[in-house]
């Protein structure tokens, strides 16, 4: 295997009508034509997917992970944030 | 094996079929370790399974599958030389794919539009096999449409299994298929294809005196045997074992 300066890319594949797309992995892949071929071949041969994205890997702006307690720390002690109060009737199945 | 032996079902096309998507597959599987990048190595040992699965079903209607593959010489293989021509370098190997797979996908369409005893493996084939020439194509856009060297690599492969692609279109007995026609939508196919990839349609011979082809009446080109060999001197050193 030669190194390849082809760019790399994020691969989100919806598993069935009416769910959203999933986050699956990442390629490479020389542009977006086979890159969606490449995520093809890669995720979605053993039938998980009925649709896929490909979104090129520098498009995705991320938070840091040193800026991890100013973003997420607050919530954690705030339980009045949290519907955790409720009973769950037992009709309800996927909550 | 099954139900449907033998009687039913045309041995030689069987055979012919099978014998195409079997050698083409352990071609293809060649490239498991050498691909140019690992993604590309993937959409190639792909296309080579999907190929497998066609073969053992065509093999199981002529006969037992694995002592077709495994125990046959050389002579009694029925398959097109095109296929089992060596994958040289990566646009020889995209080449022989959009020549052949260009071939299997308008065959394919025909005969799952039939209603011939291979129509039910042909209306599964035609799927897979739409992606192989899609595969095919894209890559000879790209190589063709790409750099110097790209385009270059591709004209001569193009060129050099030009010869081959005569015999594609040699009628195979108990195949009910209008074959001048098959040859004329091939051509403008891969006319168009080659067209947009910037290159030129070979001017070499397709049919006669120095066009290739009699794969289908058992005459192989040197490389196939050593193929063979390998393909078959595991099942021929160890008969009967399985895992």
């Amino acid at each position: 295997m030669s190194t390849t300066d082809w760019p790399l890319w994020e691969v989100f594949v919806r598993s069935r009508r009416g769910l959203s797309h999933t986050h699956a992995g990442s390629l490479h892949a020389p542009d977006a034509e086979l890159a969606l071929r490449n995520a093809r071949d890669l995720y979605t041969r053993r039938g998980e997917g009925v649709s896929i994205w490909v979104v090129p890997a520098t498009a995705i702006t991320a938070s840091s992970p040193d800026e991890k307690d100013p973003f997420f720390e607050p919530a954690a002690d705030k339980p009045y944030r949290h519907p955790t109060f409720y009973e769950i009737p037992d009709g309800v199945k996927h909550l | 094996m099954t139900a449907a032996g033998p009687a039913t079902v045309p041995v030689t096309a069987a055979l012919a079929l099978g014998d195409d998507a079997l050698v083409l597959s352990h071609r293809l599987g060649e490239w498991a370790g050498h691909a140019p990048v690992l993604e590309e190595e993937v959409a190639l040992a792909n296309i080579a399974l999907d190929l497998l699965g066609q073969a053992r079903v065509l093999l199981s209607l002529a006969g037992d599958e694995d002592e077709l593959a495994f125990l046959r010489e050389e002579r009694s293989f029925r398959n097109l030389q095109l296929v089992e021509q060596p994958n040289g370098d990566f646009a020889h190997t995209i080449a022989r794919q959009l020549y052949f797979s260009t071939y299997q996908h308008l065959l394919h369409a025909e005969l799952a539009a039939g209603d011939g005893p291979f129509a039910p493996l042909a209306a599964k084939a035609v799927k897979e096999v739409a992606y192989h020439r899609d595969h095919a194509e894209q890559w000879t856009l790209r190589l063709g449409d790409g750099t110097e060297t790209s385009h270059e690599r591709m004209r001569r492969a193009c060129d050099a299994l030009w010869r081959f692609t005569g015999e594609l279109f040699q009628p195979v007995e108990g195949l009910d298929v209008d074959w001048a026609d098959l040859e004329s939508r091939w051509v403008e196919s891969v006319t168009r294809v080659l067209g947009r990839a910037t290159l030129t349609v070979p001017e070499g011979p397709r049919t006669g005196a120095w066009s290739a082809g009699a794969g289908r009446q058992g005459v192989h080109t040197e490389s196939f045997g050593r193929m063979l060999a390998e393909m078959q001197h595991l099942h021929r050193s160890h008969p009967g074992a399985s895992w």
